[in-house]
């Protein structure tokens, strides 16, 4: 089952088009990477998901079924802007926004006590929130995200504000959500979030989407048969025909690391064939590609349809 | 609607829940009252304490035997005004008055010199002294003595009845009107403004604090908007409920302690005991049913009635103003920024409220009066100025319909601009910005 599919979404703003005929597919307990540089659109494809706006043609579905009011209860937003209530206290106001989300007053209270818990932070309950640090305010925001057990979580650049231990923190009640059944929706710009958490991603740029699938899949599709070598001595040289050498660094005295562009068709057992003839080799791996080489690659190149293109045969 | 209530519920018990509500609320019917009681006070040790002036007086004419007062010593001088002039000049006396010789008729040419500006209220005390020696003067000339001169005195005061088509009779006060329709005509007023500004106040905040993509992702703009006003109005009648059951509670505590000091009456009874004669008892008996007329009168205004109408004119203009407080506040990003766009919403309200005086006390049937009480933007304060005096009733079923119309037409425009508005931040907002969002598809 798809936790969300959107067929052909286009919003048009008077001054520009916000999406442009974008269709995604979001399975079902996956964290799913919505990329794209700023101003690409995916904050109006998210207030569209929200039911924040509508949409001006295309559809999207929920779980199998087209987008309704009723769909607010089961999915939980965190915007990128953060902002609570200052002069409310923590407790009232997860309590207030629980129940605008469709949650009773009883089941608010007894999930509010258990996530205050899970935070260490029970005694924050009378604390107004303009007494509290950015970052002890994000996590109070991040309970009411998720605080009505929503089935869709859409993170809008989660990460931002919180030091390293928080983050990490954050991290684990995200994968426990996962774990849980909840499907998150990730939008961030921070590659190594996408490297580590997402299992499928989509990339945004300029309204339309522009690369979508399973993170593993998209890194196999832009491998680019290049290897990463540490051996010992640099004097060989190897047929042009079917290498190029990339770069060379020395490690220390007589210990090298080279990259290694293999022609199409030549397989990784071939390239150490290849080597173990002129050279000792200490280590061997593929060089993939990061997510971070793939965004960048591609934003760069959708200026210049002839390069995407070719980057994208590749 | 469930969530309406919810908000409703927060937007109340955030504002109530405030020290500064509670402040408010107990100190406003306390500052009026403490205000005009120190005044009071002072005025009256002033008066307590102030010396009797000096006047010395050069009096040509002869005719003027003057009594010291309580406000005034005389020294008759015997001297030439230029002399006397002199004389005063090394004395730190008040005034110098100068009479010169004077026909009855024509009493002129009478001087008063002082060394400052004296006050309207001084020169005005020795003016009233010479008038009354003058008019003893003409009296002992046209030879009739001063009794015969008081019972020549009467006072009227008319009955006012109205006769309506059915031929009922009711006494009406056009002074109880005039005050009552006052009074509720401001109270409309303050509160649509005081209250309307709260809420944008309130938007205002929620966009800043960027709490608002939040709540609108768990509810429509329209539903926060609709709350948020209803839930400022709610805390808006609660405070002024406190206030009038205060205020009523402590003005008919005051006049039960000052009631029986109050001046005039006590100065009657002086009198009454002093001169035990008939025509001063006349007298207090039509002061008296003078008061009793006056609460009559008040009874007997259909008071039920204004109650509601009040009730219903202060929600409706309340609700009619603040939807367009709650646009504003959703297009700007501060309260410098809102200034442009709260003149022009204003502006009618200052309208109804000027109209008030200019118009509608004055003349609560004339037809400004009636245009002013019909069209929504000046009802709500115009209305409850006339209401008293008797609105006909299709009158007034005109002019409430058109409040219901207009403040959901005021509704309907604030929440198109509103659910563009709350969520566009760094924009510079204009006019044209807001039509184009006011026909912005949704």
């Amino acid at each position: 089952m798809e936790a969300l599919i959107a067929k052909n979404v286009t919003k048009v703003y008077a001054e520009h088009k916000a999406l442009d005929n974008v269709s995604l597919t979001i399975p079902e307990k996956t964290i799913f990477g919505l990329l794209g540089p700023n101003g690409a659109g995916k904050t109006t494809l998210i207030r569209i998901i929200n039911q924040i706006i509508n949409s001006d043609s295309g559809e999207i579905l929920i779980f199998g079924e087209k987008l309704k009011p009723s769909h607010i209860e089961i999915i939980g937003y965190l915007p990128e802007e953060r902002g609570l209530y200052k002069k409310m206290k923590v407790g009232e106001q997860l309590l207030y926004l629980a129940q605008l989300k469709g949650l009773s007053r009883k089941d608010a209270m007894a999930r509010i006590k258990i996530w205050l818990e899970k935070f260490e932070i029970k005694d924050w309950w009378h604390k107004k929130v303009e007494d509290l640090s950015k970052g002890m305010a994000q996590k109070v925001q991040f309970i009411s995200t998720v605080l009505h057990e929503p089935k869709l979580i859409i993170l809008d650049e989660p990460f931002s504000g919180f030091d390293p231990v928080n983050a990490q923190l954050i991290t684990e009640k995200i994968l426990e959500l996962k774990e849980n059944g909840s499907t998150i929706i990730f939008s961030t710009h921070r590659m190594e979030t996408v490297e580590s958490l997402c299992d499928h991603i989509a990339l945004i740029n300029k309204s339309k989407k522009i690369l979508e699938g399973p993170k593993k899949q998209v890194k196999e599709q832009y491998r680019s048969n290049t290897f990463l070598i540490e051996h010992r001595g640099n004097h060989f040289t190897l047929p042009s025909e079917k290498y190029e050498v990339k770069s060379q660094t020395r490690i220390e005295d007589d210990l090298f690391s080279t990259t290694l562009k293999a022609a199409d068709g030549i397989k990784g057992n071939q390239v150490i064939k290849d080597l173990i003839d002129i050279t000792e080799v200490y280590s061997f791996q593929e060089k993939l590609p990061t997510m971070a080489d793939i965004f960048i690659g591609l934003v760069k190149a959708d200026g210049d349809d002839a390069l995407r293109k070719h980057l994208q045969e590749v | 609607m469930n969530k309406i209530w919810l908000i409703i519920q927060r937007e109340f018990l955030t504002r109530v829940q405030k020290k500064s509500f509670l402040i408010t609320t107990i100190l406003v019917p306390l500052i009026f009252p403490a205000i005009i009681g120190v005044l009071v006070y002072i005025m009256k040790k002033e008066a307590e304490s102030a010396k009797a002036d000096t006047v010395q007086v050069v009096d040509e004419s002869g005719k003027f035997i003057f009594e010291n007062t309580k406000r005034y010593n005389f020294v008759p001088l015997s001297l030439s005004i230029d002399k006397a002039k002199d004389a005063y000049k090394q004395t730190k006396d008040f005034a110098l008055l100068y009479i010169p010789p004077f026909d009855i008729n024509k009493p002129e040419g009478m001087i008063i010199y002082t060394k400052e500006n004296p006050s309207i209220e001084k020169v005005g005390g020795l003016e009233s002294i010479i008038q009354d020696r003058i008019r003893d003067l003409k009296l002992e000339a046209y030879k009739i003595d001063k009794e015969t001169l008081k019972s020549l005195k009467v006072s009227v005061n008319l009955k006012q009845i109205n006769i309506s088509e059915t031929g009922e009779e009711k006494t009406s006060n056009a002074g109880i009107l005039f005050w009552l329709g006052l009074a509720l005509g401001i109270l409309i007023y303050m509160f649509v403004l005081i209250y309307g500004i709260q809420i944008m106040q309130g938007v205002i905040d929620e966009k800043t604090s960027k709490i608002v993509e939040v709540i609108v992702s768990s509810v429509k703009p329209f539903q926060l908007m609709l709350g948020k006003v209803i839930g400022i109005a709610s805390v808006g009648l609660l405070q002024f409920t406190i206030w009038i059951i205060l205020i009523s509670a402590l003005s008919s505590g005051v006049l039960g302690y000052f009631g029986l000091k109050m001046p005039q009456q006590q100065a009657m009874e002086e009198v009454t005991k002093q001169l035990d004669n008939e025509e001063v008892k006349l007298a207090i008996d039509q002061q008296k049913s003078k008061t009793t007329e006056i609460f009559h009168s008040l009874f007997q205004l259909p008071l039920g009635k204004i109650a509601f109408i009040f009730v219903f004119y202060f929600l409706g203009g309340y609700l009619l103003y603040g939807a367009l407080f709650a646009a504003v506040g959703s297009a700007v990003e501060s309260m410098q920024e809102s200034q442009q766009f709260q003149f022009p919403i204003t502006l009618p309200l200052l309208i109804g409220y000027f109209g008030l005086f200019m118009f509608v006390l004055r003349d609560p049937h004339g037809s400004a009066s009636f245009w002013l009480s019909i069209i929504p933007f000046t009802s709500p304060i115009a209305m409850v100025g006339r209401i008293g005096s008797g609105v006909p009733d299709q009158e007034l079923l005109l002019s409430m319909f058109l409040l219901i119309a207009g403040f959901i037409f005021t509704t309907w425009i604030a929440g198109r601009i509103y659910r563009v508005g709350i969520l566009m931040t760094g924009t510079k907002v204009s006019w044209k910005v807001l039509a184009k969002w006011f026909f912005m598809k949704s």
